[in-house]
């Protein structure tokens, strides 16, 4: 129970707040409950209805606005006396430096990304601010206090790595319905609806076949005389038949493996006619977005579709693209919460699933995978809540002894659902917090600088506003203020391979790198290998701490 | 609010996809259609309030008569703060008014009364009910009432006090299916009545049951001698609670060093004060169990439910003759398969 010298060591707290969402909405009631009287809080997000059943703060007619603003006034509605400043803005800008993050006793975390969690955690690190972090999913969660000099920093231990595929298994030999579900969206949705400019493996297919490759490139042109219903077919057949022969004339690759079925929709849907397909006045009504499903007559999402079934809302999705969303294609990325792309990609992935023998499934499985949905119930955001307060006003006491790391945990161990464990201390080989050099071993003749900083500096190693040196010569930096002739060579520097930069990056170097925001500073030692042919540039990258463990990174962009 | 036919609406899907993933369509149904009591609104019933109505249960009725004080006013984020705004309305009617805001698919209400004045038949509309802040011996009475229903009502019993809390669970008779990989088993669970696992001898609990457990119960039976509400005790009647201690444990042969005296001091100092970040674990917590009960979905706790901010553990206790028999007091699993027509 809060004894008056904590109350007021509570009421004269300035907390810091990054997150207004699932954890933040319990966080805030919970903060301003139990007396905290000054609550700044980050969060670039605007409401969704799909937040409404858990971010209790925010009600239908908020949808759109900010959460953040939305959050505070809820909560002043009871406790009009406290003060919170709400901040609608990306926690990584530049206004949030080490002198914003210095101003705070503690900082509470409530993110739903890895990325962002670095970038606070060097922050303060960099501010000498205990961090209290934080997540939920769906009944699993867990709350850890990071006090620099005291106990690990959230990037002492190894993430987890989100999952990704190796290529040939996305465009060739799918074995699960993951598999197909990313052939569909970042593949076949990209081709059609995507930059036509990007580079695209969905014709990638094993033998060389350079020629071939051309003529396919052709197939998904569409010329403007071409019918719509014959282009679908075309575009049916080519990817879900024609595809599947070539790869099947590959023995190797089906030796020990299920050979795929091609399928063609003449043998799908027999009596596809033109114009049987849908019905316009069903998705012409004003505001109700377009829609393959309800052209169709398929009301439930749940139902998982039969191949003809799949085959019908593939058809009526690309045509509901072409006949009424045109101005979107050339442009379009694949977003979870757009109906007619979720249909479609949930009807190309089950169409290749069914003709590799993986089952299908419902558009509401398929929008979880293809979305990366996290589950989330408003309990678990309340505990986990109420266990942050619980640490956050250990650390305003300077109670080290008593940190603990609690997880929440859907099966009790040893009798217990909440159970705490002592903080471990600092990893003496991390080189964000005990700043011990790296190890990089690259191929110096034939990597550019560019794909340095966006393969290691940025997705590995975390760094925003990077600026890299070699002793005392900067080969590159970002920034608005640079002179033109400064930022052109930058820029020469970016496509020349690292042994021939001015300052080569060779064999025995040490490069320095910077984020000033972040006030993160990582020194790397050169290693030149030259990777076996049989490895792509991205693998042939070898980073390692002082113990010898890989530093795996993440993407810099996040799926939401 | 209307259901069409079985399936969810596209309101419904819309507004719990994210839910729904965690513990499925049908059990969303359930929810839907299940009927909530909430009897007492503390600033912890009032965490599972928000909870359950966030869930998208069919109802949930509030009973609380009383007038705001000071203590509501600290730990119930649901009464607006102004004198203006509360004065002359009911615990129950300025939190139905909150709680409606939540989701406007459930139906909140209020009943008036005393829950103690309530005949069997009430009972019948609900699927659970959960009392707060009331006494032994109306807790124990309502329990009974519950029991006696043809249909299964779930009963929950939570309390806060100061820095730590307890939740009592009675299923009854409770089963459900439980996933494991490939396999699915049906569970039973038999749980005791209030007054069946308090009369538990002392002796034959598991070791190391928690302190929190006996220290409450010594507090409970003081209450009850001294007709006090709880809550309403404090520091001063410190000596006279380790008195009745110490003579608890004598009458239970259990050394009185089970119940540490600053435990006790710290749970009369609370008075009627609750730890908001307590509540909302403890309301997290009792929203999750009348979420598994009411779904048939996931292994509810049996029996006891404790937190204590001093050592940050959330701990299950199995207060029942299953657990005084069995090592580890675990469901009694059937094997789909192997049931047969009884």
């Amino acid at each position: 129970m809060a004894s008056e010298p904590q109350l007021e060591i509570i009421k004269g707290a300035k907390v810091l707040m990054v997150g207004a969402g699932g954890i933040g909405c319990e966080l805030l009631k919970t903060l301003a409950l139990s007396g905290f009287q000054d609550i700044h809080i980050i969060d670039m997000d605007t409401i969704e209805v799909s937040n409404l059943n858990r971010q209790f703060l925010f009600r239908q007619c908020h949808v759109g606005q900010s959460k953040a603003k939305v959050a505070r006034d809820a909560v002043l509605r009871f406790r009009p006396q406290i003060n919170i400043t709400p901040y609608h803005a990306n926690v990584k800008d530049p206004e949030f430096n080490v002198d914003f993050f210095k101003q705070f006793n503690v900082v509470l975390n409530g993110l739903d990304n890895l990325d962002a969690r670095r970038h606070v955690n060097r922050l303060c690190l960099a501010a000498e601010v205990p961090l209290v972090e934080s997540g939920t999913t769906g009944f699993l969660g867990q709350v850890t206090v990071h006090a620099k000099g005291k106990t690990e920093c959230y990037e002492c231990q190894p993430k987890p790595i989100p999952k990704s595929y190796p290529i040939c298994t996305i465009t060739s030999t799918p074995s699960k319905f993951v598999h197909c579900i990313v052939w569909a969206k970042d593949l076949l949705f990209a081709k059609l609806f995507g930059d036509k400019n990007q580079e695209n493996d969905l014709n990638v297919h094993s033998g060389d076949a350079d020629n071939s490759s051309k003529q396919m490139e052709d197939v998904f042109i569409r010329s403007l005389d071409e019918n719509l219903e014959e282009y679908g077919r075309k575009i049916y057949d080519h990817v879900f038949g024609y595809n599947i022969e070539i790869a099947l004339t590959n023995e190797e690759t089906w030796r020990n493996r299920k050979r795929p079925t091609p399928i063609y929709i003449r043998d799908v849907l027999p009596e596809n006619l033109p114009g049987q397909n849908g019905n316009l006045e069903n998705c012409t009504n004003e505001g109700s977005p377009v829609s393959a499903m309800s052209s169709l007559g398929f009301k439930n999402s749940q139902d998982v579709w039969s191949l003809a079934e799949s085959s019908k809302i593939f058809l009526e999705a690309l045509r509901l693209f072409f006949e009424k969303r045109d101005k979107d294609i050339g442009n379009l990325t694949f977003d979870k919460d757009d109906q007619l792309a979720v249909e479609f990609v949930t009807a190309a992935a089950n169409i290749r699933a069914s003709s590799f023998g993986i089952p299908m499934h419902s558009l509401f499985e398929a929008k979880g995978i293809a979305g990366n949905i996290v589950h989330a119930v408003a309990t678990t955001n309340a505990i986990i809540a109420g266990l942050i307060v619980i640490e956050a006003i250990k650390v305003l006491k300077d109670d080290c002894k008593n940190y603990r790391m609690t997880y929440c945990l859907e099966h009790p161990t040893r009798k217990m659902l909440l159970m705490p464990v002592v903080p471990f201390e600092a990893n003496k080989s991390c080189y964000v917090c005990s700043e011990t050099p790296l190890l990089l071993e690259i191929n110096t003749h034939s990597s550019k600088l560019r794909d340095f900083i966006e393969k290691i500096v940025k997705s590995k190693l975390g760094m925003n506003c990077p600026l890299i040196m070699l002793g005392s010569t900067l080969i590159y930096e970002v920034g608005d203020d640079l002179e033109e002739d400064v930022a052109a060579s930058y820029n020469r520097n970016l496509d020349k391979v690292l042994a021939e930069l001015p300052a080569p990056i060779i064999s025995g170097t040490i490069v320095t790198i910077e984020d000033l925001q972040q006030e993160f500073s990582c020194n790397i030692s050169i290693k030149h290998r030259q990777a076996p042919d049989c490895l792509d540039a991205s693998e042939s990258i070898w980073l390692t701490n002082s113990s010898g463990r890989f530093i795996d990174g993440f993407p810099t962009e996040t799926n939401r | 609010m209307e259901m069409d036919g079985e399936e969810l609406t596209a309101q419904e899907t819309a507004l719990y996809d994210r839910q729904i993933r965690v513990w499925g369509a049908d059990a969303q149904r359930r929810l839907s259609k299940s009927h909530i009591l909430v009897s007492g609104l503390s600033g912890t019933s009032v965490e599972f309030c928000k909870n359950i109505v966030l869930a998208g249960v069919g109802s949930l009725t509030l009973m609380d008569d009383r007038s705001v004080t000071e203590d509501a006013l600290q730990a119930n984020f649901l009464i607006p703060p102004l004198e203006s705004e509360y004065g002359g309305r009911s615990l129950a009617e300025l939190c139905c008014e909150s709680l409606k805001d939540f989701n406007p698919m459930v139906r909140v209400s209020v009943v008036k009364g005393d829950l103690a004045q309530f005949d069997g038949e009430f009972f019948d509309k609900f699927d659970a009910v959960v009392v707060s802040g009331c006494t032994y011996n109306t807790k124990k009475a309502v329990n009974e009432k519950c029991r006696k229903r043809s249909k299964r009502v779930a009963f929950y019993a939570v309390e806060c006090r100061g820095s730590c809390g307890e939740i009592f669970v009675d299923l009854q008779n409770h089963s459900y299916v439980q996933k494991k990989s490939n396999a699915a088993a049906e569970c039973i669970l038999n749980y005791p009545s209030l007054e069946e696992a308090i009369m538990m001898p002392w002796k034959g609990l598991p070791r190391k049951v928690t302190k929190l457990y006996f220290a409450l119960r010594v507090i409970e039976k003081f209450e009850l001698f001294k007709e006090r509400n709880p809550g309403e005790l404090s520091v001063s009647d410190l000596s006279d609670v380790l008195k009745l201690s110490k003579e608890l444990c004598e009458a239970q042969s259990l050394s009185e060093s089970h119940i540490p005296v600053a435990l006790l001091e710290r749970l009369l100092a609370a008075g009627s004060r609750e730890y908001p970040p307590v509540c909302a674990i403890l309301g997290g917590i009792l929203g999750q169990e009348v979420i598994k009960a009411l779904s048939g979905k996931g292994d509810p706790l049996k029996n006891f439910f404790y937190f204590d901010t001093a050592d940050g553990k959330g701990v299950i206790e199995d207060i029942s003759n299953q657990s005084a028999n069995s090592a580890d007091g675990k469901a009694v699993r059937v094997d789909v398969a192997n049931i047969s027509e009884c």
